[in-house]
């Protein structure tokens, strides 16, 4: 549905995206990740064609973004960063409106409208002007604008920033549910989003791809992945380590903690040992009195700390 | 005819939003008020005995205008870009120039309200004599063409930046040369250092030389090609600067 490709952007002396290519299917949720000012909304962007591309296309439900602006933007729902919303209106007025600019005109506007109020729960505030909104309200309206049409196609920028929980929970279910039957592109830093809703994620950084893949392949490049944490009693950390450090797929032992009572250690393997770890660890610690013991899946914050570079580590770079 | 569809949405809308907020009723009664009070206080349109509107009411159009006019139009792009909503305008499906001109429309045909509005002045002028209704008639049209190239020039102003207030000060400083241009004390004084073509050249340009005319009852194609051709310019350039933004 929504093909990228070598997209750049360039602002002033800044490539603020450099080349980023992909492609999103039918039944896809993508996860968009990155430290801010990565590029996330930049790309967006072009996708959506509120900016112009430096080089590169972009094609959305096989139309070209550049060449066919208005069918390719007839198949896409847009939330942009912010959830802008025109404050001179109602909520009803505005959602009006946004299924009139859609084609939607007599009995399909008023279901198309009752269908987004009901999805985004915004009975309470229908008649309410959008000046007046919470920030979670509008946010809502802003979504609920996007998705009047039903199209195949959902960008969302950031579309749970600024809710409560229970909002960014009801947010996440329903991009979940949507993603069975659309292609749909959400960008977040929260990275217990990515398990809750995505089936895929991307990370940006500094405008470029820097990994893409399932949440569980992410995971996997995390260095925790595969290492398995121990927790015994009835016996030192030093004489532990020592212990360990005998068996062959043992890469190297941190000590985790040290109590009165128990020893908590880290085991890193060498090389992919798939889970056998855990297992040569059991035999070699027969005898002590095993607490806990499991192998780590990785961490996505690990993975998304070693790949990328903040914005605080760059000024900090540069110092 | 989803264009014409697509412009009816964003003028509907455009409008809605002008009457949600008192600012259109202010404007409206501002400029009744300015209407009743220089026509009848300071055009001295009792002193001259005659049942006519064409100075003493409509000279003062393009004087009312200069501030009113940009203040109409200061928000109708700056607005959109500050509150971020020209982000879902533009990524919807319909064309920029639709948007112009939808816009343009709803504004234009405010102006079109408030001017209608000035209507008791006509019926006073034909209580108290037989003023030739044609000439009044014509006149209207010609002050609501000058008012759209007024607009159309405030358009361009509110699309280069996101300050309402710059908007508007640059857009009176843009009318003020269309009305200068052929101001008669501005005439003559450039008439005295430079040649005549030049002179001629300049008048022009000028909304009060190609208004003339509808004052004087004529509908002159000429005067209507100038005012249709600066609203047409204007909306252009303005959208030669959204998409300069774009890109
Ligand atoms: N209109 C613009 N003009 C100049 N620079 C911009 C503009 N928009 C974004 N940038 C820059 O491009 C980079 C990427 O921004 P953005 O796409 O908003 O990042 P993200 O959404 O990932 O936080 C940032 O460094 C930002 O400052
Ligand atoms: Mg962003």
């Amino acid at each position: 549905m929504i093909k990228v490709e070598n997209l750049v952007k360039v602002f002033g002396p800044k490539r603020a995206v450099d080349g980023i290519s992909f492609s999103v299917e039918r039944g896809e949720v993508l996860g968009f990740l990155g430290p801010n000012g990565a590029g996330k909304s930049t790309t967006m962007r072009m996708i959506t064609g509120f900016i112009l591309p430096t080089s590169g296309k972009v094609t959305v439900g096989g139309f070209d973004m550049l060449e066919k602006p208005i069918e390719a933007k007839r198949l896409i729902g847009y939330l942009p960063e912010n959830a802008p919303a025109y404050v001179d209106m109602t909520v009803q007025g505005f959602l009006n409106f946004s299924a009139e600019i859609r084609g939607l005109h007599g009995d399909a506007k008023k279901r198309a409208v009752n269908r987004a109020v009901e999805m985004c729960f915004l009975e309470s505030v229908l008649h309410q002007s959008v000046d007046t909104l919470s920030k979670g309200y509008r946010h809502r309206t802003c979504f609920a604008q996007s998705i009047i049409h039903d199209p195949d196609v959902l960008i969302l920028d950031e579309p749970t920033d600024g809710l409560d929980p229970n909002q960014k929970h009801e947010v996440r279910n329903l991009i979940r549910r949507m993603g069975e039957r659309k292609a749909i592109i959400f960008s977040t830093h929260i990275l217990e989003e990515v398990d809750a809703v995505c089936s895929r994620a991307i990370i940006i950084d500094r405008g470029r791809i820097v990994a893409n893949g399932t949440p569980s392949e992410l995971r996997r490049k995390s260095e925790s992945s595969g290492a398995v944490t121990l927790r015994v009693s009835g016996v030192n950390a030093a004489a532990l380590t020592q212990k360990l450090s005998q068996i062959p797929a043992v890469k190297r032992t941190t000590i985790v903690r040290e109590e009165a009572t128990s020893v908590t250690v880290r085991v890193y393997p060498k090389g992919d040992v798939n889970g056998a770890l855990a297992e040569s660890i059991a035999d070699a610690t027969q005898g002590l009195r095993i607490h806990e013991l499991h192998t780590e899946e990785g961490r996505l914050d690990e993975v998304f700390r070693s790949i990328t570079l903040s914005d605080t580590a760059k000024s900090e770079e540069k110092k | 005819m989803s264009a014409w569809l697509n412009i009816k949405t964003i003028t509907k809308r455009e409008l809605a939003a002008y009457f949600s907020s008192p600012l259109a009723y202010v404007f409206i009664i501002i400029f009744l008020l300015l209407c009743g009070f220089f026509t009848f206080m300071v055009g001295g349109f009792f002193e001259m005995g005659q049942a006519s509107l064409a100075r003493p009411f409509f000279d003062w159009h393009p004087w009312f205008y200069l501030f009113l006019v940009p203040a109409v139009g200061m928000r109708l792009w700056a607005e959109e870009r500050r509150v971020g909503t020209l982000e879902l305008l533009l990524t919807m499906p319909i064309t920029p120039w639709q948007a112009i001109v939808g816009k343009f429309l709803a504004s234009w045909l405010f102006l079109g309200l408030a001017l209608v509005l000035t209507f008791p002045v006509v019926i006073t002028v034909n209580y108290l004599g037989n003023p030739d209704n044609g000439v009044i008639f014509a006149a209207y049209v010609g002050s609501w063409l000058m008012a759209g190239a007024y607009l159309a020039v405030s358009c361009i102003t509110s699309a280069m930046t996101r300050n309402q207030v710059v908007s508007f000060i640059v857009s009176v400083v843009a009318c003020l040369f269309l009305i200068l241009a052929g101001f008669p004390p501005v005439v003559r004084l450039i008439s005295n250092t430079f040649p005549t073509l030049l002179v001629d050249l300049i008048t022009s340009f000028s909304v009060i030389t190609h208004f003339e005319g509808f004052q004087k009852g004529i509908l002159d194609s000429r005067d209507i090609v100038f005012f249709v051709s600066v609203i047409v310019f204007s909306l252009f350039t303005t959208s030669v600067i959204l998409r300069s933004h774009r890109a």
